[in-house]
């Protein structure tokens, strides 16, 4: 046995199993579960993960941060919001946009400038309006499907599209082009309380809104990058309850029924009730 | 006559507001515009409601924004397709119960209001449209403006709104699988029991006081 030789194949190995095992167990979820979330069981056990690490380390993180005065925060905000400009204008290229490319370059070259690299978004008072793109609204723009949702450790909510757009995301995010390690780090993870600062009050509203958190999160996210993804217009989803809401086709109430009494009898994820 | 039974009822019930507004039909996105400017002059000058009293953004959002939702409708949309299993009254308590839980929560949000700034696209709607969006924007420094659609019906000659969006995410059918979840371990009694205790759970002096 040559163990200690190859680390790197046996880490290998062990994910796939890890991830097979996933699978495996996902495949045993049942009829229960959300069709687009047929990894519930793992994605439960890192969301829990993630509760934690937020509860004890990022949250309070954050509340500290946030007892600095509005415009150091306001200033932080926009200097890490400036230098995403690039990466969000690529993007707009990418979906054909080219209007909001180039305002997106605008912004990043005045706001760099005149904002004084970027801590002030004067781009905005001019009215160069601020976008929201990424690797995976660019693929969903185009029509590649968001895949099973995939709640990623310490990033939250995602999909397997999304997720692996990350890694694109990442590779060209103006900071990890940094070559002092220090400055590196110190800076991603300022980034990362300055965002996780703006979310305090929102956190607290979803914790009193779901009735569970994780299926309130899973659906949020879904809508949300749906949202993002249509640029803040998407068409309206058809309602199913809504075109029959005349109460007139009784069949089809009676299948409905009947299908959710089928349903009923595998109960899905039995742990969903212990998540406090 | 009308105008003046309605007034009548107003001055019983306490609720002027919901009254004045029947009187003439005022456009969606103006109705909009009004309950909100309303609510935030109130919110501004009121120090209780911005040091988090909870139960006085309540009373707040009863007064002024309740009379121009329609929750019975809200309701229907976050049940789904297991709304026809209810009976009448279970859609009652549904709704009651569902009503509770979004205007604690919002009303919660509402104690965190500072000095955002709301904007108000333009109404893209016909005269005979009877569904419309009415779109906001509400701006705040250093952060990317936080888009917010109403969803109004047009009820006989008020306009109701039946679904909140923020950033495109709906409010109301964001709870759906979360309920269809419940239905199918529990029946609708099952849901009802959830929203009961989870109203209890938020809070329960505001809980008692219905």
């Amino acid at each position: 046995m040559n163990k200690n030789s190859k680390p790197e194949s046996t880490l290998l190995r062990r994910s796939t199993l890890a991830i097979g095992l996933a699978f495996a167990v996902a495949g045993c979820a049942g009829p229960g579960g959300h069709p687009k979330d047929p990894l519930e069981p793992m994605n439960r056990a890192t969301f829990q993960f993630n509760e934690k690490a937020d509860k004890y380390v990022m949250r309070p993180v954050a509340e500290v941060y946030d007892q600095a005065p509005l415009p150091l925060k306001t200033g932080v905000a926009n200097f890490f919001g400036n230098i995403a400009d690039v990466w969000i204008g690529v993007n707009n290229l990418l979906q054909g946009k080219f209007v909001d490319g180039l305002s997106d370059g605008g912004r990043f070259l005045l706001n760099s400038t005149v904002g004084l690299l970027g801590v002030f978004d004067v781009a905005s008072e001019i009215g160069l309006e601020k976008h929201d793109e990424d690797l995976g609204q660019t693929l969903g723009y185009w029509g590649v499907g968001d895949g099973p949702y995939l709640v990623l450790p310490l990033l939250g909510p995602s999909n397997v599209r999304d997720g692996v757009s990350l890694i694109g995301d990442f590779h060209f995010d103006p900071l990890m082009q940094l070559e002092d390690v220090g400055a590196r780090n110190s800076l991603t993870g300022l980034r990362f309380v300055s965002k996780r600062a703006a979310l305090l009050g929102a956190d607290t509203a979803a914790e009193e809104a779901a009735l569970d958190k994780y299926g309130y999160m899973r659906s949020f996210y879904m809508q949300y990058r749906r949202n993002q993804i249509f640029d803040g217009q998407p068409p309206r989803e058809k309602d199913p309850d809504e075109d029959d809401s005349s109460d007139s086709d009784n069949d089809k109430a009676a299948t409905d029924a009947n299908a959710a009494g089928g349903a009923a009898d595998k109960s899905p994820s039995p742990d969903k009730k212990e998540s406090q | 006559m009308k105008r003046f039974t309605s007034l009548f009822a107003a001055l019983v019930l306490g609720l002027g507001i919901q009254f004045s507004a029947a009187a003439n039909t005022v456009a969606p996105d103006a109705l909009v515009k009004s309950v909100s400017d309303d609510v935030i002059s109130i919110v501004r000058q009121d120090k209780a409601i911005q040091s988090g009293d909870t139960r006085k953004a309540v009373s707040l959002v009863e007064t002024k924004v309740l009379p121009y939702f329609d929750f019975a409708h809200m309701t229907r949309l976050a049940v789904g397709k297991d709304w026809k299993q209810a009976s009448a009254d279970q859609k009652g308590t549904l709704t009651q119960e569902f009503k509770t839980l979004l205007v604690r929560t919002y009303s919660n949000a509402l104690t965190k209001y500072r000095d955002q700034q709301i904007d108000f696209e333009p109404l893209k709607a016909k005269p005979e449209d009877t569904d419309v969006i009415v779109r906001t924007k509400v701006r705040q420094a250093g952060a990317k403006a936080v888009q917010i659609d109403y969803n109004l019906e047009k009820q006989g000659d008020n306009w109701k709104v039946y679904d909140v969006l923020v950033a495109g995410v709906s409010l109301v059918t964001n709870y759906r699988d979360e309920f269809g979840q419940e239905v199918r371990a529990g029946g609708i009694d099952g849901l009802i029991k959830s929203l009961k205790d989870k109203n209890k759970q938020i809070d329960p002096a505001v809980a008692a006081k219905k």
